[in-house]
């Protein structure tokens, strides 16, 4: 298997990707590097990570989503991960993972929002 | 075990870790059996986080084992225990591999001590050569 099944969609400057209800590793792994891909080759400028479907982040998941926006960061764009459902959040903390260097957002809708006012704050 | 098996009070269920898929199996065994036993939703999301953390380390670390999930009724509480063993290499400084940021393998060196703090009870049971046994379990209504 080359792919790993999530489709990336291209919204001009923002690469949209929405991750399934279950994410096993091999397709956690094939997704950061398909994704690092397309970053790459479009030029992104930012990849907005819908999670509202995922119902557990463990620290294998936590680890790849910090490997992606490491990874986008590097190639100048921006990730930010949308929908966290929140017993998803008390549980990251209770584990001690807090995402490093991942800008969230409460939805899709903000991200986009967020990602497309000038200067591009994550309070702004 | 499917999502849609009714898992009855007291009733015992076992589970083999063999594969990768196995680790989606046994997610997908302890939510069922966590809505079954009446958890609120962040406590299934707690369980069923650290049972993925111990199965896939059981899976990666362990080469492979067995998953044990066990409805407990009253008295003295209503829970569920869940037994992660394998006959891998065990683990050499248990205490040292319980804390934040200690991994030998490909995650964030969270999962074990962060399975811990997910649950109500957890009892580690390993060594060199004897392989690892883990016991946790949580109670409704916490």
């Amino acid at each position: 298997m080359t792919s790993s099944e999530i489709p990336i969609l291209r919204l001009g400057k923002i690469l949209l990707a929405g991750l399934l209800k279950e994410l096993d590793d091999k397709t956690a792994v094939l997704f950061a590097d398909e994704l690092s891909r397309q970053v790459s080759t479009v030029g992104a400028e930012a990849v907005v990570l819908d999670i509202t479907k995922l119902e557990i982040v463990d620290s294998f998941a936590a680890r790849i989503l910090v490997e992606i926006a490491t990874m986008a960061r590097l190639l100048g764009a921006r990730v930010v991960v949308a929908g966290m459902r929140y017993p998803v959040a008390i549980t990251l903390v209770e584990l001690g993972l807090d995402l490093p260097g991942v800008e969230t957002a409460l939805s899709v809708e903000h991200a986009v929002n967020m990602l497309s006012q000038p200067g591009g704050s994550r309070d702004g | 075990m499917t999502d849609r098996e009714v898992m009855a009070p007291g009733q015992v269920s076992s589970l083999q870790i063999r594969a990768e898929e196995d680790l989606l199996a046994a997610r997908h065994a302890v939510r069922a059996a966590a809505l079954e036993a009446g958890f609120g939703l962040v406590a299934q999301t707690k369980l069923i986080t650290a049972a993925s953390e111990l199965v896939r380390n059981c899976y990666v670390h362990g080469g492979g084992g067995e998953l044990v999930i066990e409805r407990l009724v009253p008295p003295p509480r209503a829970g569920l225990r869940l037994t992660i063993s394998d006959d891998g290499p065990g683990i050499v400084d248990p205490d040292a591999a319980l804390v934040d940021g200690y991994s030998t393998g490909h995650g964030l060196g969270h999962g074990l001590g962060g399975a811990k703090r997910l649950v109500d009870e957890f009892h580690l049971d390993t060594g060199p050569g004897r392989g690892t046994t883990v016991v946790i379990t949580r109670w409704v209504g916490r």
